[in-house]
């Protein structure tokens, strides 16, 4: 059979999106939907004395001004958890009182007819302030760090193994330095949507989020009603790269402002509001101790960050955390601190912990090995490790020496002249840099539901959401190879709360979390159809075995006798069914904690766990043995690029990302993937950076005129390439996420270019041409 | 935004008559007014919309000037085959501004009238004596990385962000408008103000005045010019630091020299000093340099934004340099 | 006809309806119906010299179909477009000529919808995403897109086509480098950039537009 998995499948939802006819949250039209438009605090600490909207409140068009003194009460979530919906501000649910922790916080809706009169009646909304002085710089604040005792859904982000401050102290060579990444803003191309609709007591909400699922619980919760009142919808969803994975204030308070007037809302950030409402990544300040004996063994690896959150949740970038399992060295002592600063809450950002963290790292191994005098690869190779030392767990799969080579061998690292400054070209400096990608394998519990129709075709379901990954693509390619039917006959149906619960789009894990799963009830369901022609006299298949029989093209028949069978159609005609249905559930989490509170399973997962008990590639799957094994991804990222020497501007001529992913999916969507990531690095490294106002702490460069991504003109060429090797252990259809590791490693391989090309090492990002003057 | 009543001008004498009052406005390309309006900077309540009026032509003079009409597209422009080839230095100012779809909308008369993209002008939680006289200036300490050295003032140090008009200066170009009391031309040098004590007069431009045409003198040595960008990435992206380069080199020495700074100035920034630095010297890097010191020697650098003046002098000894050595 | 049905209908050409949509939750009037295009034109306005909104005639043809409004006159093209045409296809990412995601062509020109009233239109022809292609086959330039996979989340998608075919029509783009400066008025955040250009040169080399 012509399996589909691992082809350049073109992407299934493509029409839609070149045609314009994918719609997005904000492009639904409920009838007699009204606007709302936040308006937002100018301080950022203190309290709202008196908010005055009553020149707002009679402005053409305005239905009704929702401030803290008439919304309706919210209740905090009980979860904290990512995978069941993370509200992103714990200790603030909006407008519920007069408190202000930070410039940009939602003081008020207006919801009015038109969007036009909505944006003039908030412009016309005003407040006076009873005045704090906000803390926000956080390199003055340093010594109000504190050690926080968990990441992200209770992960550990403090870990020490032998003793390191001996070691730096015993060591031959040293390196210590501070690197520092300045707050970065996401900035999907879609600005945050919500368009929310109340019928009685329940509520039909399309929201963009990389968490139909979470997004559902959350408003549920804290709007008080039942999550099966809730129907929350996310069919396409314009990029998130972590912005829509926690649940920001605009969706609650869109379902509110539609309670209040009692008509469907449509409510969208504007641009400059999602720098101050939507997350952030957070600034970074890194020291990095390295120490190595004369050969440049490592002995010795301390990786110390600070960065910041907010006073009303915690949240900490894990900077730290791949640098404990990154090289061989026996003595590793990695840690995190936070300050709390008046600034909106920051959130996972593309990689969260080893974009900045393998800048820093790897930064700091290129200085390495310029100081031992060794070729900068060689480090790593000295360091190479086999397993997990920090958890003491062996690799699920790891060719990362094999990436090291194909991308020094495409970059032409041999045939360069090391010596930092060496290679002019006219006006420019040539620089070569290189560094290591990785980012953990990660997996969650999902669910997913196969039904095959009469007419021949299928459709899958599962709550999970395509952000512009590939999904819908990808799970496709899976679902028709485990059907035995061509794509054009699978619809996967994403993006719906009404679907069995899939993964949320975070930590790069949807693939290997709902792909087994989606496998697994399409397997279920083929296998159902096979038991049933051999149990129907009235089969050409009738007594046959279920070894003996296979599918193909939407037809049964026997492996050695291809005239033998029937198509899907035939035998459910026969039966009269109308479908055949079939729930799987895939409990697997490579997590370091389950979930903290798994809600009780009824309806539909109760269901699906029933009948999971008798599906084999469910049993297979869940008794794989995992827990010898840590699972990461690895991958080197080579640069060459060109600094001109006079003005400092920064040109990269190529990028080569050479990806030890496991099973590679999609080669279309897959290196669309990584090229993505590579893009993000280049935005950290040269531009990206949010500037506040030194003397009140809001955000200045708030539009993406003065905060600057990537543009085309920036691109190099690049060339991405696959190891593609199936890691087995992580699940059965072999592929650990790539949505993340593109992006780590990459800056450190832009700025040690840099170096390379100038002799000037930058330790604070972006490298913007005045750093190199 | 405020409501406006929206009118559309038939011809010059129309339009002029729509918006004598006193909050009135034309319209042309859009792209720089409705961004301002929807941030409640700009307020107009009569907006006169005067893309139907004949001025959307190029013309070449008798006496060899060339007649841009105030509505001629940035983009239409830039590829004239005139500007293009005998002034490269305008063509070059203009595609390196914006992106193509706004330039196919900004009007030569709009791009004269572009007003700063100083952070705190744009927010009007911000005090900023250029939006609202007399509150303040949030920059002068607060974020300036972007903002000017040269011209700035206590109250003001907003930099002009247009590229095209650092080009328009180098090359001394003519400004016409038309108000109720008829039609007079402005010197490009004359047309822009310093901030000073009142940074929201930007020009000598009367309120209801219509700009009709710029007037490119005839320049036959600005065959050999140029116009270059440094920014923080490689397109769509205002100036850190530009300079407009117009070169006339006989036997090894400069016999005449235009020279004119973007994205360090309050105003397009003619530089004079380097005119006269360059005009007889030497044709070399010393020259260059020396020219390139003297255009800065009046900087003043702010918080963030010192290296502007070190960024700006190596720009227009690029610069110079290109145009220079060109054959 | 409920918009999510529609739209899978539309996305698939091919299943079932999604009937579960109201079975489950039955949300009463979820169907494409008409904002009003002017409300309360007699409304005060407070603290404002001028007291009312001022609605505009505007006669223009989108997409082949001569369409005549009567709008507010803040109502940008890019609003009218959205809100009141219901052609969600043209993109708001920034609403300020910083992105690129609204671009749409006007008279055969690419422009930013989001930076022009719909009242300055008058007389204009208008093609957005959606008025592309013709018939049931998709523009080359649109095909060329998904096969080079120019794209991921699909937001900017519209934006950067229009734009595209804006590019090739003014035929100023030669080079690698022509194309990647005169296509950077379109931000891609997911990062499609190499793509987009393949499938622009696809298009350019066969001199199908």
């Amino acid at each position: 059979m012509n399996e589909l998995v691992g082809k350049p499948v073109d992407r299934v939802d493509g029409r839609l999106k070149v045609t314009g006819t994918a719609n997005y949250s904000a492009e639904y039209y409920p009838k007699n939907v009204a606007y709302g438009v936040i308006v937002e605090s100018t301080i950022a600490k203190g309290r709202i004395k008196n908010i005055d909207i009553t020149t707002a409140g009679k402005a053409p068009g305005v239905i009704n001004i929702m401030t803290y003194k008439n919304s309706m009460n919210l209740h905090f979530p009980q979860s904290s958890d990512p995978g069941g919906g993370k509200y992103a501000e714990k200790d603030l649910l909006p407008l519920q009182n007069d408190r202000i922790f930070y410039g940009g916080q939602a003081i008020a809706v207006v919801i009015a007819e038109t969007f036009e009169q909505a944006e003039q009646a908030a412009m016309l909304v005003t407040a006076d302030y009873e005045k704090d002085k906000p803390v926000f710089d956080l390199e003055k604040n340093v010594e109000k760090a504190y050690k926080p005792v968990a990441g992200l859904g209770g992960s550990q982000i403090q870990m020490t193994r032998g003793n390191t401050e001996a070691a730096l102290q015993n060591a031959s060579v040293k390196l210590e330095e501070t690197y520092t990444t300045p707050v970065y803003h996401h900035n999907a191309m879609e600005p945050h949507a919500t368009t929310a609709e109340w019928n009685g007591d329940q509520l039909m909400i399309y929201d963009a989020t990389q968490s139909v699922m979470g997004s559902k619980n959350l408003m549920a919760a804290m709007l008080g009603v039942e999550p099966e009142k809730v129907r929350l919808v996310a069919l396409f969803i314009g990029g998130g790269f972590g912005s829509k994975g926690f649940s920001w204030p605009n969706t609650v308070l869109t379902a509110m402002a539609a309670k209040l007037v009692n008509r469907p809302v449509k409510l969208v950030l504007k641009r400059q509001q999602m720098f101050t409402n939507a997350g952030r990544r957070t600034q970074t300040i890194q020291k990095i101790s390295l120490g190595t004996d004369n050969t440049g063994k490592l002995n010795a690896i301390k990786h110390a960050t600070t960065s910041e959150s907010s006073f009303v949740d915690e949240f900490v970038e894990p900077a730290g955390v791949a640098t404990a399992m990154l090289y061989s060295c026996a003595n590793a002592d990695i840690n995190h601190s936070l300050v709390r600063l008046n600034k909106g809450t920051p959130c996972p950002t593309r990689a969260p912990g080893e974009a900045p963290g393998t800048y820093a790292i790897e930064a700091a191994m290129d200085e390495l090995a310029y100081k031992l005098n060794m070729d900068p690869i060689q480090l790593r190779l000295v360091n190479y490790n086999e397993k997990d030392e920090q958890k003491n767990q062996q690799f699920s799969s790891k060719n990362l020496k094999e990436c090291y080579q194909r991308g020094a061998d495409a970059i032409g690292w041999a045939q360069r002249n090391p010596k930092p400054g060496s290679i002019r070209e006219g006006n420019y400096l040539v620089g070569y840099g290189m560094a290591t990608a990785t980012y953990p394998a990660n997996r969650s519990a999902s669910t997913a539901k196969a039904v095959l129709f009469p007419d021949g075709h299928a459709e899958i379901l599962c709550g999970t959401q395509d952000i512009g990954t590939g999904t819908y693509t990808i799970m496709t390619q899976v679902a028709a190879d485990a059907l035995g039917l061509p794509i054009e006959k699978v619809k996967v149906k994403l993006g719906d709360s009404s679907y069995p619960k899939g993964a949320n789009s975070g930590g790069s894990q949807v693939s290997a979390s709902v792909g087994p799963a989606i496998r697994a009830a399409a397997l279920g369901a083929k296998s159902k159809l096979v038991k049933m022609a051999i149990a129907d006299a009235g089969s050409p298949l009738h007594g046959q075995k279920e070894e003996t029989i296979i599918a193909d093209n939407g037809q049964l028949h026997l492996i050695n006798q291809p005239d033998k069978g029937e198509t899907y159609s035939a035998i459910l005609n026969r039966h009269g069914l109308d479908k055949i249905e079939v729930l799987a559930t895939t409990n697997v989490s490579t997590r370091q904690q389950q979930e903290a509170n798994p809600a009780a399973k009824t309806g539909a997962e109760a269901q699906a766990a029933q009948e999971s008990k008798s599906n084999p590639a469910v049993q297979e799957d869940e008794h794989t043995d995992r827990k010898p094994y840590s699972f990461h991804s690895f991958g080197a990222q080579f640069v060459k690029l060109r600094v001109d020497a006079q003005l400092g501007t920064v040109h990269i001529d190529k990028i080569v990302s050479v990806m030890d992913v496991g099973k590679v999916m999609n080669l279309k969507t897959a290196k669309n993937q990584i090229m993505g990531g590579a893009i993000f690095g280049i935005g950290m490294a040269l531009m990206e950076e949010t500037a506040y106002d030194p003397n009140d702490g809001r955000v200045v460069t708030r539009d993406l005129a003065q905060y600057l991504v990537p543009v085309h003109a920036d691109m190099p060429e690049f060339d991405i390439q696959f190891i593609d090797k199936p890691d087995t252990i992580i699940s059965p259809i072999g592929a650990r996420g790539i949505g993340e590791i593109g992006i780590t490693g990459i800056t450190a391989a832009i700025v040690n270019a840099i170096y390379h090309a100038t002799g000037k090492r930058v330790r604070n990002l972006p490298v913007t041409p005045d750093k190199l003057l | 935004m405020e409501p406006f009543k929206f009118i559309r001008a038939q011809d010059n004498n129309n339009a002029i008559a729509a918006a004598a009052v006193a909050d009135a406005k034309f319209i042309a390309g859009g792209t720089n007014i409705i961004d301002l309006m929807k941030l409640n900077i700009e307020k107009p309540h009569q907006v006169v919309d005067i893309n139907a009026l004949k001025l959307d032509k190029i013309e070449t003079l008798s006496n060899g000037t060339i007649r841009i009409g105030a509505l001629v597209k940035n983009s239409d422009l830039a590829y004239h085959p005139n500007i293009s080839k005998n002034y490269p230095v305008l063509s070059e100012a203009l595609l390196s501004g914006a992106s193509a779809q706004l330039r196919n909308m900004a009007s030569v008369g709009g791009n004269l009238l572009q007003r700063t993209r100083c952070p705190y002008f744009y927010d009007t939680s911000y005090p900023c004596n250029k939006r609202e006289p007399g509150s303040g200036c949030s920059a002068i300490n607060g974020y300036n990385r972007n903002n000017a050295v040269l011209g700035t003032s206590d109250k003001c140090i907003a930099t002009h962000p247009s590229d095209m008009c650092v080009a328009m200066a180098a090359l001394g170009a003519i400004i016409h408008v038309q108000g109720a009391k008829g039609m007079r031309s402005i010197p490009f040098a004359d047309f822009h103000l310093l901030p000073g004590k009142t940074p929201s007069i930007e020009t000598t431009l009367k309120h209801g005045e219509l700009i009709t045409a710029v007037d490119i003198p005839v320049m036959s040595f600005a065959v050999k010019s140029h116009y270059l960008k440094v920014r923080d990435r490689a397109s769509y992206e205002f100036a850190l630091a530009s300079a407009a380069v117009v070169l006339d080199v006989q036997g090894g020495r400069i016999q005449h020299a235009r020279v004119a700074l973007g994205g360090v100035g309050t105003k397009p920034w003619r530089s004079t000093v380097a005119e006269k630095v360059l005009t007889g010297a030497l044709n070399n890097e010393q020259t260059y340099r020396t020219a390139a010191e003297a255009a800065l020697s009046a900087a003043k650098p702010y918080t963030h934004n010192a290296f502007k003046i070190e960024l700006a002098k190596r720009t227009l000894v690029r610069a110079l340099t290109t145009v220079g050595g060109m054959s | 006809m409920d918009d999510l049905q529609n739209q899978d209908e539309k996305s698939s050409g091919r299943g079932s309806t999604r009937r579960e949509f109201l079975t489950q939750i039955t949300v009463a009037g979820a169907g494409l119906s008409f904002a009003p295009l002017i409300v309360n034109t007699e409304t005060k306005v407070p603290g404002s010299q001028l007291s009312v909104i001022q609605p505009v005639n505007v006669t223009m043809v989108v997409n082949g179909t001569k369409q005549t409004l009567t709008v507010d006159s803040r109502v940008t093209l890019l609003d009218a477009l959205r809100d009141k045409l219901m052609m969600p296809g043209t993109k708001k990412g920034c609403d300020h000529g910083q992105c690129g995601a609204c671009t749409v062509l006007v008279n055969g020109r690419r422009i930013n919808s989001c930076l022009t009233f719909a009242a300055m239109c008058e007389g204009d022809e208008i093609t957005t995403i959606e008025g592309l292609a013709h018939g049931d086959g998709l523009h080359p330039m649109q095909a060329a897109f998904v096969k080079h996979d120019a794209f991921q989340c699909g937001y900017c998608t519209p934006g950067q086509i229009c734009s595209a075919v804006g590019l090739v029509k003014e035929g100023h783009a030669k080079t690698d480098t022509e194309i990647r400066e005169l296509m950077s008025g379109n931000i891609c955040r997911c990062g499609a950039y190499q793509n987009i250009l393949e499938a622009i040169k696809e298009v350019q080399a066969v001199k199908l537009i």
